[in-house]
Formats: structure tokens, sequence, C-alpha cells
């Protein structure tokens, strides 16, 4: 089972495996409740789509976060990333993936008509597309747009271009060329 | 085993943890797939967009072999189109359907000139206003041209039922062959239209129902000959071309 998780072949589970029986009481026992409780406390929020043991989660729960902007991400883990940034105080949504025509990922396969439902609601006035600058991700903020079109919110994506303490001589054409377009007065 | 050529990345697919499988359409040895050590890498993420130009190494022990690719960047020709979404759904479809219909390993050097050129169109984004955008044509275009060196290209110099030369303004949707207004009056039904700019390079399209009948035209085609042959449909990237264009 250990050989499954991401991050570990045979050879480093069969350590990891060796090591929590060497260590029966003070890791493998704990790590083995620990599972327990996060396999039946943590669930899918119904609003979101993020994580959590409480539903709804602790960030849609949350009475002191901005309710007129949701940051729209691919997955949970780009939600944490922006929580760790600490840059936003509005909601999130999760995608749960991005559309792909090669895996088979239509509209339908992602958390998409809970989105347009939200952002119809009052109060919300913004929906923020924090999703990767690649063909997919961008197919997929420019389908996202489409389906809010009607709904009289401001649909506004995050910036490509160059990262903090980037060197220009160290980045990609592709990069610099959308950082070119995307200049703006100083 | 081993070659090295132009590229234009068609399609990524992860495998295992770190490594990607990765189709290409090269210059001189086709629709080639190999692994890329490394492909999941954030690093290799900006590279590894379809519609991009690289420069490929491929080695293998057996021809049949997957190998193994090295991928250098020449061009990153998908940056230029990611803010605009008809040009990324072009892009797309553009992709999926050269991954969809092209064999493995079958040289096809007119089909990557044609590829290449599309996507140096797609990603100039210096093209004047227009009410119908260029590139939409030469989208249309190129469909046309893969159609043709698929081997399934379509007649459309002169009418299937008198010969004549003018006013061919349908498509016998059996044949393919072009069939005059008179001549297809009687099934002008079941008869595809024909946009005139396809007749003829050098005249624009007039409206985007234009764009939308040379999108049918050539999508009837390409079920027909291929994707009726295969039991398959044709791509959903190109199914949402067609519908924001007919929107």
């Amino acid at each position: 089972m250990l050989a499954k998780l991401p991050g570990l072949g045979p050879r480093s589970a069969r350590r990891a495996a060796l090591h929590l029986l060497k260590r029966r009481d003070s890791v493998m026992a704990p790590l083995a409740r620990l599972l327990d409780e996060a396999a039946a406390a943590v669930t899918t929020c119904s609003v979101c789509g993020t994580l959590d043991s409480t539903d709804p989660c602790a960030v849609c729960a949350d009475p002191g976060r901005d309710t007129t902007q949701i940051c729209v991400v691919e997955e949970v883990g780009d939600l944490w990333a922006l929580e760790r940034a600490g840059a936003f105080k509005g909601r999130y949504h999760v995608l749960g993936g991005v559309l792909s025509a090669l895996d088979g990922i239509g509209p339908e396969e992602l958390n998409i008509a809970r989105l347009v439902a939200r952002a119809g609601e009052d109060g919300c006035r913004e929906v923020i597309l924090a999703l990767s600058a690649t063909v997919d991700g961008q197919t997929t903020a420019h389908y996202i747009a489409e389906r809010l079109a009607s709904l009289g919110v401001s649909v506004t994506r995050l910036a490509h271009g160059v990262p903090v303490g980037g060197e220009l001589d160290y980045l990609d054409d592709g990069t610099l060329s959308a950082a070119l377009r995307a200049r703006r007065p100083v | 085993m081993e070659w090295h050529d132009d590229a234009i990345i068609l399609s990524v697919r992860k495998h295992g943890e770190t490594a990607a499988i990765v189709s290409l359409l090269t210059r001189d040895h086709g629709r080639h797939l190999g692994l890329v050590r490394g492909g999941q890498s954030r690093r290799r993420q900006g590279l590894l967009q379809p519609g991009n130009l690289v420069a490929a190494s491929w080695r293998a022990r057996l021809p049949e072999h997957l190998g193994t690719l090295t991928l250098e960047p020449k061009r990153d020709l998908a940056a230029g189109v990611l803010d605009d979404s008809g040009r990324l759904k072009a892009l797309a479809a553009m992709t999926s359907l050269l991954e969809a219909t092209l064999a493995e390993q079958e040289p096809q050097p007119t089909v990557y000139a044609a590829s290449l050129a599309m996507l140096e169109n797609l990603s100039d984004s210096g093209e004047a206003l227009s009410p119908v955008p260029r590139w939409l044509a030469a989208y249309v275009r190129w469909e046309l041209g893969l159609l043709r060196e698929l081997g399934f290209g379509l007649d459309l110099d002169t009418c299937a039922a008198t010969g004549s030369r003018e006013n061919l303004v349908y498509v016998s949707p059996r044949s393919g062959r072009a069939v005059s207004a008179e001549a297809g009056e009687p099934w002008r039904d079941r008869l595809l239209p024909l946009p005139g700019f396809l007749l003829d390079d050098s005249l624009p399209p007039l409206a985007m129902f234009d764009i939308v009948a040379g999108l049918r035209l050539t999508g009837h085609f390409f079920d027909r000959h291929h994707f009726a042959q295969h039991s398959g449909r044709l791509p959903s990237a190109r199914d949402r071309l067609v519908a924001a264009l007919s929107a």
C-alpha cells in the first residue's frame, strides 16, 4: 500500500514500512489513529469543493471573508498555496481539474455548474480565475468566462509574467512575451 | 536507433510520477511518440505545451519501441494564443485533429509545413481587427489541406454534374465534389454549402457563417472518411471551436 503513494517506489515504501515497524508506539500507532480519524472526518465542502473536516469548510463558514469575490482554482493544493500566501481574503471554488480533450475531461466532469450557481447569487461581484498558464488551464478559463458572461459579474484572471526575483535572462520566450503584453505604466 | 528533428508538440500525457509521454508532429518522421523523463517537472511545464515548436532527439533500441525524447525549445508558439479564446480553441482543435488522424511514424512533411505556418498565423496577434479574422479562413483551409494529405481531398474545381467551373456553391456529401447552383438546386437540402473563400485563396470569407459552413464541410468528411471508419468521433476540442463560432 505504501508503494502506491505518490513519491514512494517499492524501495522507499519498504524503508518506510521498516521505519514504522521499528517505531510502533511512537509513530505507527499514532499515524494509524490519525489516518483513521482523517478518513472518517475529512469531507468535501458542498459549497466550494475543498477538503475539510467540516461542511461547509472553514473558509466558506468564516464570516470575516469577503463574499463578493470567488477565486477559482484547479485543485485543493492550489487553494492551500493561495492561503499560505495570505494575499486573498475572499472565498474559493475548487474545479477538480481542467478541461482536457486528451483525458476526456469535459465540463460535466468539473465542478463548473456549482460555480455558475454561486456566481449568480446575490453579492458576488468578481470571479478570479487562478488557473494554470497552460493550454488546458487557459481553455478552461475561457470556457468559464463564457459561461459567466451573462451573469454580469466581473471575470478576471491572474497575471502571467516575470516572477518576483526572476531574472529576464532565465525566462522562457513565452513568459517574456506574456510579460511584455501585460506591461503597465510605472 | 536515433534521430534529431524539428517537431510540434501535439499532446502530453502523464506517465508515472515524473515522466510524460509526448506526441510530436516531426518534420521528417511524422507523428512520433516518446518518453520524456522529468516531463512533469515544473521546469518542463512551459515547454511541454501543445503547439510549441521544439528540437527533438529520439533514441530507442528498436524503431517500434517507445524510446526516449530529449526536447529543446525552439519557439514558444502556445504562449502567444493563451489570451485569445478563439485562437486557443483553434490551437486545441488543430493539435487534437492531428493527434487523432495521423498514423504514427509516417512522414508527413506537407502536413508539418502547413501546421507550422498555421501555428505561426495563430500566434501572430498583430492582425488588424476585421469582422472575420484571417486566421479563421486559414484554419478552414488548413483542415481542407489535412483532408487532402490524408487521401480524402475534395474536388472543388468543377461541377460533378455538368463539368462547369462557374457558380460552384455546393459539395456532394458522398463524392466530395463541387456542384453548381443550377445542377444542385433540386437537391439543395441534401448538399453541403460551399463557401466561396475555399474556391479562391485570395477571396476572404464574407461573414462568420462562411467559416462555420467551411468547418461543417470539412467536419463532415473527417467524420465520414476517418472517424466513422475508426469508430470514433471528431475531437471535443474541435466541437467547441465550431460551437463557439456558431453562437
